[in-house]
């Protein structure tokens, strides 16, 4: 049967709806390049991790080839008195900036969000500085300060520890305003108004209303404290005396005489910790589903 | 007559050094009485509604609440409470402990407290979900929370900012009645902002119609829609017919009004104004007619123009022969009632003399 050239368009007419696009116009996930992007990203970003943790458990002296599962280079790790001391350093020193740069953070956020002061712009950019700055150039800073202070390095554990605690608060607390200022500009002011008003004090207030509202900008402060002073590196190398080795800086200077797989164990558990805590800060940071207003 | 439960007294309040929220305002409250402040966004009705509860403080003048001069109390001192425009429903906590806050934060013992939040709910009808949290309620259950809460603290006066501005049409109308009913058995003292004269009219015993930080005129709602003394407030309540004229005589009781493009006509008036004046009309008092209307009533011969049909009533727009466009109001009490009325139909306008509003300019 011969079909007429009209017959023909009229059912290409007919059946041209049902085709459907192969991709929505935003759908990039199913383009090769966008695939072979993302591989790439996190080839770079997580196999020298994943390297990192897979050998830790690797029966073998030498970090090159795959001898078999072990546990036993967390034993040594944990027997490694110079590495025990050192991450014990490190997290008596991110318990403390944690409390410390947490309370002086939020404080500045409230007062940042709550008052009206002269120079407030430029108080809050300076506030932030510490995030901007360049590491080393803090660290260099913060050597000299107390090498010109004369501040005492001899002192008993953890007052030991007192420059490099510091230090993490002076680099951490910006983070933990910023965080928490963000989230207070959500707060809607008629929350704190209608407590007034229903008889509450200002002090009632603050630990029954904003309090709770500011609770998890809080909470993701405190753990971003707690995970930057933990792996800090640069300016913490600065401020430590020979007593004073933390984690990162005990790992620098074994690393140096070859990377043998306590340090892997060590590190894995480093990377641990981190993780959690990070999951627990983004979890808490996340837009809740309560409405502020 | 009551004793007043409020009193402002000359109360201004500047920000900065520009801007004037309120200016100079003086008058008082009756107890148990619903006051409606009403004007167009930024007339400063808000602004007098926070300094009555002690948001804001007056720049000049005084606030006495039953009887006690409010200038240096904070406001969780005050007996007003407020519901907000947002509600301020608190987030993290349940219905019940939302109600319960007032109480607990004061020291009211819990016994009490229990049973205030149960009688409470149960007034806004929100017994049901008091274990539920805010953001599983809609908008309308929401404000019954701001609502008890407040109500629960048994305060002299009940602020209300807006109260029914974020819901629809519909839950709106059901509030209006409900808020009404509310307030009679309560009997206490409402205060209410809002820029929708209906919701105004509809509630409040009086009204303060507002402008830029002035009273224009406070009066009962059937007052102010047919009695208004300025032009802002005719124009401001309702729709109204707004004519130029001039006083040229008084005869007795009435006033001869040189109307432009309408003519000259007589109607009462007690006031004091001479020269300019506008002249009123309601649309609703306004008739069409077919045939030149009989004598006692003021007329003019015209052509419709325009109209729009909204069921109950039609608004038709009438050009008269001297170029005056007058808006009329039909009630469509027949269903013939709009038949064979149409765009360029001929038909008499006219009205009563009586129903003519005189204002001073």
């Amino acid at each position: 049967m011969t079909m007429t050239a009209a017959q023909t368009t009229a059912s290409d007419t007919a059946r041209r709806p049902a085709r459907r696009p192969k991709q929505e116009p935003l759908d990039y996930a199913g383009r090769l390049w966008m695939k072979a992007l993302l591989a790439v990203t996190f080839l770079l970003l997580y196999v020298p991790i994943f390297m990192l943790v897979a050998f830790s458990f690797n029966d073998s002296k030498r970090n090159v080839v795959w001898q078999g599962f072990t546990f036993k280079y967390y034993r040594v790790a944990w027997e490694n008195a110079g590495l025990v001391e050192a991450f014990t350093n490190s997290i008596a020193i991110a318990v403390l900036t944690t409390i410390f740069a947490t309370v002086l953070g939020t404080m500045i956020a409230l007062m940042l969000w709550r008052f009206r002061f002269p120079f407030k712009a430029p108080y809050e950019g300076f506030m932030a500085l510490p995030i901007v700055i360049p590491e080393i150039c803090m660290g260099v800073a913060l050597l000299a300060f107390f090498a010109r202070i004369g501040w005492p390095s001899d002192l008993i554990w953890p007052l030991n520890l007192s420059q490099i605690t510091i230090s993490h608060i002076a680099f951490a607390f910006p983070f933990v305003a910023v965080v928490v200022r963000s989230r207070m500009s959500g707060f809607n002011r008629e929350l704190e108004e209608a407590s007034k008003d229903l008889g509450a004090t200002e002090w009632q207030t603050f630990w029954k209303v904003i309090f709770p509202f500011m609770k998890p900008g809080v909470i993701a402060g405190a753990l971003l404290a707690f995970t930057l002073s933990l792996d800090d590196f640069v300016i913490t190398f600065f401020t430590s005396g020979p007593d004073t080795v933390t984690f990162p800086v005990k790992v620098y200077s074994l690393v140096r005489r070859g990377v043998s797989p306590d340090i892997n164990a060590a590190s894995t558990v480093l990377i641990v910790i981190t993780i959690v805590a990070t999951v627990l800060a983004m979890r808490l940071q996340a837009p809740d589903k309560t409405e502020g207003r | 007559m009551n004793e007043p439960i409020i009193s402002i007294k000359n109360v201004s309040k500047r920000f900065g050094s520009s801007v004037t929220a309120v200016d100079n305002v003086t008058f008082d409250i009756k107890a148990n009485e619903f006051f409606a402040l009403l004007g167009p966004s930024g007339c400063g009705k808000t602004t007098l509604l926070r300094m009555i509860a002690g948001l804001e403080t007056p720049t000049e003048g005084q606030i006495i609440l039953d009887g006690r001069d409010m200038l240096e109390i904070p406001p969780n001192k005050r007996p007003v409470n407020m519901v907000f425009q947002s509600y301020a429903v608190f987030p993290h906590m349940s219905v019940e402990d939302n109600v319960a806050y007032g109480l607990r934060v004061t020291g009211v013992p819990s016994e009490e407290t229990a049973t205030r939040v149960v009688d409470a709910l149960e007034m806004v009808k929100l017994s049901q979900l008091s274990k539920r949290m805010p953001n599983q309620l809609s908008g309308g259950q929401r404000q019954r929370v701001a609502l008890a809460r407040a109500l629960v603290k048994r305060p002299k006066v009940l602020l209300l900012d807006e109260p029914l501005s974020a819901l629809d049409a519909k839950l709106r109308e059901a509030m209006q009645l409900e808020l009404s009913n509310l307030q009679r058995k309560v009997g206490i003292t409402f205060i209410i902002v809002t820029h929708d004269q209906d919701e105004a009219l509809s509630m409040a015993d009086r009204i303060a119609v507002m402008d830029t930080g002035h009273i224009s005129q406070i009066a009962t709602p059937a007052a102010l829609y047919e009695s208004p003394v300025s032009r802002f407030v005719a124009d401001f309540i309702g729709k109204v017919n707004l004519l130029d004229g001039k006083i040229t005589g008084t005869e007795g009781s009435s006033v001869v009004v040189d109307v432009a493009k309408l003519g000259r006509i007589t109607v009462p008036y007690q006031g004091k104004a001479s020269g300019n004046v506008a002249i009123a009309i309601r649309p609703e008092k306004v008739s069409l007619s077919p045939e030149p209307p009989g004598a006692g009533r003021i007329s003019a011969e015209g052509k419709i123009a325009a109209w729009a049909y909204y069921g109950d009533v039609s608004h038709m727009y009438v050009d008269t022969k001297d170029g005056l466009r007058l808006s009329v109001n039909l009630q469509n009490a027949t269903r013939q009632t709009v038949h064979g009325l149409d765009i360029g139909h001929k038909v008499w306008l006219s009205w009563a003399p009586e129903d003519v509003i005189v204002l001073a300019e």
